[in-house]
């Protein structure tokens, strides 16, 4: 009740993990911890779906969809009659769009 | 070493072109500027502006290669964001440093949502690299790259088609110091937090961006049925925009929205209490003028709650999603019975009933 974020997108296929360890230096949740000859999947619903381990694996043993979770940008992509999955935060886009951001690198998409 | 701004990669250059300075035959690298790790007031006047989202467009550093002190060509490789206060960071951080500085052209948005937008990515840094000659520069073949640049960045794909190995630093700049005593970053260095701190640095665009409809909207309640009324619209945006991330943690559920209605219900309370203990209206009517403020509150304060998510270093998209499904009907519900309510109200005034 009241926890939207039991599940994720991540999949983690450890049969083809070589133990490199990559995917525990990019994650900034620490989802996958180190195991004796391969990772180890420690905390799924802390993942974010940000896609770094996906894109950083040198093996493709992770999959996820990435995206930002951004209400504010799938909301209105619905609105406009797009697709709620494609939607782009609006930071980057326009030149008095978001991204607070702060020298330690917050991500946002506060509202235009 | 001259230098030559026009003659490769112009900073306006849209798309992922490749740089195209020497496949034109000439042997001109792009400038090397130099920079220094000192923050100025000017500097800190300017992260103040980029705070408040005054002209995003006035945050930008120039992007290519920096020189930071005396950099030799075995000095360290660090890649950056154009944004003043992702620069500046770095920058600072590696005081008394030599080192060289590769600004990519993020557009002036920070590492972390570039990266997840793909302009702090694979292809820029490709060929920020092939742009400043890089290869030409250090000798060694290692580009320390922020962490948080690696959703937009496939260190597999950079090697190939750099020859550049990247390693990645830890997710704050100011942690480079210790970790580049060995090169190796605790748990604590790799993992983003949401303190307290960076939320409150959020408030500034949070209510800049909801500042003209509130004002419109309690000038408008102002007229139609008093000041406290205009007072509540206040109330309600606040609670979402300042109260809400300043109490995230400590606000009980782990929804944004499911948290939003609880703030807002607080929130509201006490405008129940007062617009229901009008002497002057009949029962049924205090009855329904302590219902409005409960209805309407809550679902202004969960949207902007709910909206928040998009500001924060940690919530999914498929769990936001989820959170849009199960909760914008009942944002909707209560605000349409709030309405209803209202306009009766008003309805009855104006035909004297009350
Ligand atoms: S997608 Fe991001 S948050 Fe999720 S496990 Fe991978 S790196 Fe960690
Ligand atoms: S990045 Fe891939 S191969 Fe390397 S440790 Fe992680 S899952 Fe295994």
């Amino acid at each position: 009740m009241f926890n939207s974020y039991h599940e994720t997108t991540l999949r983690y296929h450890p049969e083809r993990c070589i133990n490199c360890r990559r995917c525990i230096q990019v994650c900034p949740h620490g989802v996958f911890g180190e195991g004796s000859e391969r990772v180890a999947l420690l905390r799924e619903p802390a993942c974010m779906e940000c896609g770094a381990c996906a894109l950083n694996c040198p093996v493709q043993a992770i999959d996820v969809q990435s995206g930002v979770g951004c209400a504010w940008a799938m909301i209105s992509a619905a609105i406009r009659g797009k697709d709620m999955d494609s939607a782009e935060c609006t930071c980057g886009g326009g030149s008095d769009s978001c991204c607070g951001g702060s020298p330690d690198e917050t991500p946002c998409c506060t509202n235009e | 070493m001259k230098a030559v701004q026009s003659s490769c990669c112009p900073e306006s250059a849209e798309g992922k072109s490749p740089c195209t300075c020497r496949a034109e035959g000439s042997s001109i690298p792009q400038e090397i500027r130099t920079t220094t790790s000192e923050i100025t007031a000017s500097n800190r006047f300017d992260h103040f502006l980029a705070r408040w989202g005054w002209k995003r467009e006035a945050h930008i550093v120039k992007p290519g290669l920096y020189r930071l002190g005396n950099p030799t060509p075995d000095s360290m490789v660090f890649a950056s964001a154009n944004y003043t206060l992702s620069f500046d960071a770095l920058r600072s951080a590696l005081h008394g440093t030599d080192a060289w500085i590769l600004v990519l052209d993020t557009k002036g948005i920070n590492v972390w949502c570039a990266a997840g937008k793909g302009t702090f990515g694979t292809d820029e840094l490709v060929r920020m690299i092939e742009c400043s000659n890089l290869a030409g520069i250090v000798r060694h073949r290692k580009i320390i790259v922020p962490q948080l640049g690696a959703p937009g960045i496939s260190w597999p794909e950079v090697i190939r088609r750099s020859g550049f190995l990247v390693e990645y630093g830890p997710v704050r700049a100011r942690d480079l110091p210790l970790y580049l005593k060995n090169h190796a970053a605790t748990p604590e260095m790799r993992r983003v937090e949401f303190p307290l701190q960076d939320r409150l640095i959020l408030i500034p665009i949070e209510i800049i961006a909801i500042l003209l409809p509130m004002l419109v909207i309690s000038i408008l309640l102002y007229f139609i049925s008093g000041p406290f009324s205009a007072l509540a619209a206040v109330s309600a945006v606040l609670a979402g925009t300042v109260l809400f991330p300043a109490l995230l943690p400590l606000i009980p559920t782990r929804d944004f929205s499911s948290k939003g209605f609880i703030l807002g219900f607080i929130v509201a309370i006490p405008f129940a209490y007062l617009f229901s203990h009008n002497p002057d209206l009949p029962g049924w009517a205090s009855l329904l003028a302590g219902f409005t403020p409960l209805l309407l509150m809550p679902a202004v304060t969960a949207y902007l709650a709910l909206n928040f998510t998009g500001s924060t270093t940690y919530t999914s998209r498929t769990g936001v999603k989820k959170e849009i499904f199960r909760y914008v009907p009942v944002m909707v519900i209560l605000a349409v019975l709030g309405v209803v309510t209202g306009i009766l109200l008003g309805a009855s005034r104006l035909a004297g009933v009350i």
